[in-house]
């Protein structure tokens, strides 16, 4: 029995290169997109992340409609877009008196509506279908090493950008007024913010990709309280919910995307009710804190 | 697209050789050759196809007697439209329409309602003997029977009867260069469908195994004795699962299919990992239901299935 069980949990990936490159490719998206998640989550810009999937919408249908599926046109026309929408609400942000999430959501929607447009003036509604849902299971050897460049780029920034990325969650102000990177670690952030959701694109596309972000930095913030720890245990958790959601996927009949999403979700849930700092047990850290 | 009304030919007269003209027609009305001629010079007849494989044969039979437009162009896919307010505009102004029918155009009776047209309307499958939908259909278009009839070109000719009657009917002046062309149609096809079986007569039995990613081709197996594969998991509108995926890579060992074909309205990423992970290289792209753009391999009917068959019998053969 117990050897049955190893062999459904190995078998998938020792039988099929393609699941091989789909477990690589999760793999490398969960050493990215947790951390830029808990740092989303941490300067309460979640949603942020979400409104950011769908600016990149027209430039990746650009690169589309340009060059097909093809993984560089795509990238490419996502990046583009998502930094031309980060750039156009920071602007409007510094010289107006709307504040960043206002003139965030204006630029999204118009981006998003454009990029509607853009596809369905072709008169093929399927492609749209494509755009927004990506293919975890199509990802070919390029796609990986993207992916797996991705990660590297965001780890390597990250660090760098760690200090004053750290400040600005705590407090904004303080950064703003006494130093000159405030602006440098807000923008390089956004920058690795747009990579990233266009690496999850390719994998999850555009609808899921922030799955991965977010989903790791909630249940992490659920169980540990200090920052490399909570980025640790999102690192750890996204990777275990993309190998379990991939597994489900080979034995369910499950859409992979979605099933990884689900996965996290999943623990999400578990971890509301079980962990300490939870739904559940949290109620009692008060009292306890009271007795000490 | 915004479409010019219909002037009446005189308008590009000035005023008064209209007026004499218009004695003078009065006057000679009951000679044949003046109603020719004023056939002759009279607006061609508007007529409108729901899809670009259709437009294309309707286009041949009308020659320059019809003004054509079709709804879902190439390259588009007619399952799922949404109709727009151009494409009403376009149908209210037509004086006939031809669709494809058996549930192909699901969204078009609905659609003819709401646009209010006024003409006539051909459905070009009527009278043909359809097809049961595939059981195991992949992509619920929701439809019992096949409605993809032109893969054989038994339907295709069926259609250009139809087409030809239709145009007959609603344009009876110029019904004797419908039934010419038409012939001349029927022709070309006839002699497509002899190249087409002769170019599998020419493929040992157990070679003629083809996987496509759209399940569009079940009147083409049937008339050219060619298996199609098309597993569930696979399909134009809803994500894979990883196991639909090992399926198919299972079935591609088992079987020993050579032809893998990416059908151009589903996902190719997919199609070209399946090939990565089995060895067989994607052929290419088969035409199922649109026209390729002009210039491209598939831009008239006969193109299309002659694009395809050749697609195919290459595929079959490479080692």
């Amino acid at each position: 029995m117990p050897g049955n069980v190893l062999a459904a949990l190995v078998s998938p990936f020792t039988d099929f290169v393609f699941m091989q490159h789909a477990l690589l490719g999760c793999l490398a998206l969960s050493l990215s997109a947790p951390p830029v998640g808990v740092f989303l989550m941490l300067r309460r810009m979640s949603l942020t992340g979400d409104a950011m999937a769908h600016a990149i919408l027209p430039g990746a249908a650009i690169g589309y409609l340009v060059a097909g599926l093809s993984l560089g046109a795509m990238t490419l026309g996502g990046l583009v877009a998502g930094l031309a929408v980060v750039a156009a609400s920071g602007w409007v942000s510094r010289t107006t008196l709307l504040r960043e999430d206002t003139s965030l959501a204006a630029f999204y929607l118009m981006s998003l509506a454009l990029g509607v447009v853009i596809i369905s003036s072709q008169g093929r509604n399927v492609d749209l279908l494509h755009v927004l849902f990506g293919s975890v299971l199509a990802l070919d050897r390029a796609a990986v090493a993207f992916l797996g460049g991705v990660a590297a780029t965001t780890l390597t920034t990250l660090a760098l950008l760690y200090r004053p990325l750290v400040l600005e969650c705590l407090d904004p102000g303080f950064l703003r007024a006494v130093s000159r990177w405030s602006p440098v670690a807000h923008y390089g952030f956004l920058a690795l913010l747009v990579l990233n959701l266009v690496a999850g694109f390719q994998a999850l596309g555009t609808l899921l990709a922030v799955g991965m972000m977010i989903l790791p930095a909630a249940i992490a913030r659920l169980w540990v309280r200090e920052l490399k720890r909570l980025l640790a245990v999102a690192v750890v958790v996204c990777a275990v919910g993309s190998v379990v959601g991939l597994i489900l996927s080979y034995h369910l009949e499950m859409p992979s995307g979605p099933g990884i999403v689900l996965t996290l979700g999943g623990f999400y849930l578990l971890s509301l009710l079980a962990g300490p700092r939870g739904a559940v047990r949290a109620r009692r850290v008060p009292a306890l804190h009271l007795k000490a | 697209m915004p479409v010019p009304l219909p002037r009446p030919w005189t308008s590009a007269l000035p005023p008064v050789s209209r007026r004499v003209l218009c004695c003078a027609a009065l006057s000679v009305a009951a000679s044949g050759a003046a109603a020719q001629a004023v056939a002759n010079r009279a607006p061609p007849l508007r007529v409108v196809a729901s899809f670009s494989i259709l437009g294309d044969l309707v286009q041949q039979v009308g020659g320059g007697h019809i003004t054509l437009q079709v709804l879902v162009g190439a390259g588009g896919d007619a399952h799922a439209v949404q109709p727009t307010p151009a494409m009403a505009r376009t149908v209210a102004g037509a004086a006939l329409l031809f669709s494809n029918g058996l549930g192909f155009e699901g969204w078009m009776a609905r659609f003819l309602r709401s646009a209010g047209f006024q003409g006539r309307h051909v459905v070009v499958s009527d009278g043909f003997e359809p097809r049961p939908a595939e059981p195991d259909h992949g992509h619920g278009h929701g439809h019992d029977v096949d409605p993809h009839l032109w893969q054989d070109v038994a339907g295709a000719l069926h259609s250009v009867a139809r087409i030809r009657q239709g145009l007959c009917e609603a344009d009876a002046v110029h019904c004797g260069a419908y039934r010419e062309r038409a012939a001349a149609l029927t022709q070309r096809l006839r002699a497509l469908d002899r190249e087409i079986r002769g170019g599998w007569a020419a493929v040992p039995a157990a070679q003629r195994k083809v996987i496509s990613s759209h399940d569009a081709f079940g009147y083409y197996a049937a008339a050219y004795g060619v298996k199609f594969l098309a597993p569930q998991g696979i399909s134009t509108a809803a994500e894979a699962s990883a196991k639909g995926v090992a399926a198919l890579v299972r079935q591609i060992r088992t079987e020993q299919v050579r032809a893998l074909f990416v059908e151009q309205l589903a996902d190719p990423r997919l199609i070209a990992q399946i090939g990565r992970e089995t060895g067989v290289r994607p052929a290419g792209v088969l035409y199922a239901d649109a026209l390729s753009e002009p210039g491209g391999p598939a831009a008239s009917y006969e193109a299309l299935m002659r694009h395809n068959s050749t697609m195919m019998w290459r595929a079959v053969r490479q080692p």
